[in-house]
């Protein structure tokens, strides 16, 4: 299964949500998909996509939250896992494309390479939805019933290694985030 | 425990007056009265976290959210979180007022301290981030505020320094 792929099937699910992602091949393929004002793509600091989609259900918990997050990063920041689990945000979904690797830096394999499951591991930190995918159908299947529930959900989806060869674009960083931050000042009419 | 119940009102009073609507925290001795007022304020969305660098994410989705944030972190907790400061709140310029306090300086009895307080003040400079002392109750709120204000205003981090003067009552 190619993550453009699955980005492919669902993105005209993103439309009406609030999206954060993490760095390297995954933000490349979503804007090669067409870049929205409700995308923000965090291009460093890894494993902080999914705190950053906390943050943001815990102040507006009427919007959709959609989090693309990898193995790597997350293997960065696992007890971010127990901290959402806490707290679990209905409308959160946490997407996970697993790729056992650290594709952006030469491919080097992650723990998920060697055993470590990602979903178990949400499971057990209290997440109460997680699951492992392995085909795109089974991916838009469970990415429609985490969107159309009422329940944190992780989705872990097993993908290929591959991803375009660079991953600089033309949307320079704050601009994006400046667009995110009057993106959801529009839709919430808050003003900080 | 003589960690000031009267001066953590009055660091508490004082983020509220800023307009503070999402506190973001990790437990240290210092701290435990400020994390039980905002435990206690039904206004207040208190985030227990596992290690401080969370904070940073959850401090930037708050600011796009339009929620002003504070994050209570023991100075070691500012050492954990360096990455996440420099590569996300610095780069992607969010507002954070760290709250931190100042473990470790003069005065400290606990050895294991000792190291990150005097690691603190040193790393905050290099990282250019202002900081301000709260030492004294009377200048607290004042002092809060203008950090804050000017956090939001430059869109970067700032940081306030809770010093033993103030925490600790022996």
């Amino acid at each position: 299964m190619q993550r453009i792929e699955c980005l492919r099937a669902i993105y005209h699910r993103l439309q009406d949500c609030l999206v954060v992602t993490i760095m390297g091949a995954l933000p490349t393929e979503l804007q090669s998909l067409g870049h929205r004002s409700n995308f923000f793509y965090l291009q460093h600091a890894m494993g902080l996509a999914s705190s950053t989609g906390l943050g943001l259900a815990l102040c507006l918990p009427e919007q959709r939250v959609v989090v693309f997050d990898g193995d790597g990063s997350i293997l960065m920041n696992l007890g971010g896992f127990t901290t959402l689990a806490r707290y679990r945000p209905k409308k959160l979904v946490h997407v996970i494309f697993d790729n056992e690797s650290l594709l952006s830096v030469g491919g080097f394999p992650t723990a998920t390479s060697t055993g470590s499951d990602l979903a178990a591991i949400a499971l057990a930190a209290g997440v109460p939805q997680a699951i492992t995918v392995r085909t795109p159908e089974e991916f838009t299947e469970s990415f429609a019933q985490a969107m159309d529930g009422n329940e944190l959900t992780c989705i872990v989806a097993k993908v290929e290694a591959t991803g375009p060869k660079g991953y600089v674009t033309g949307l320079s960083l704050l601009e994006n985030r400046f667009q995110f931050r009057r993106h959801i000042e529009k839709i919430t009419h808050t003003t900080e | 425990m003589p960690v000031s119940w009267a001066n953590s009102q009055i660091v508490y009073d004082a983020l509220k007056k800023c307009g503070i609507g999402l506190v973001s925290a990790l437990p240290e001795t210092w701290l435990v009265h400020l994390i039980r007022m905002a435990e206690d304020d039904p206004e207040m969305i208190l985030v227990r976290l596992a290690k401080e660098e969370e904070a940073i994410g959850i401090s930037a989705g708050a600011h796009f959210a339009g929620t002003k944030s504070a994050l209570l972190m023991q100075n070691h907790g500012f050492l954990a979180s360096i990455n996440g400061i420099v590569s996300f709140a610095q780069l992607y310029r969010i507002p954070l007022l760290m709250v931190i306090s100042y473990r470790g300086h003069f005065g400290e009895l606990d050895p294991w301290q000792t190291q990150g307080g005097s690691a603190t003040e040193p790393l905050l400079r290099a990282l250019s981030i202002p900081y301000a002392f709260l030492d004294d109750p009377k200048t607290v709120e004042k002092r809060l505020a203008a950090v804050q204000t000017w956090a939001a205003s430059s869109l970067h981090p700032a940081a306030v320094l809770l010093t033993r003067d103030l925490m600790w009552e022996e």
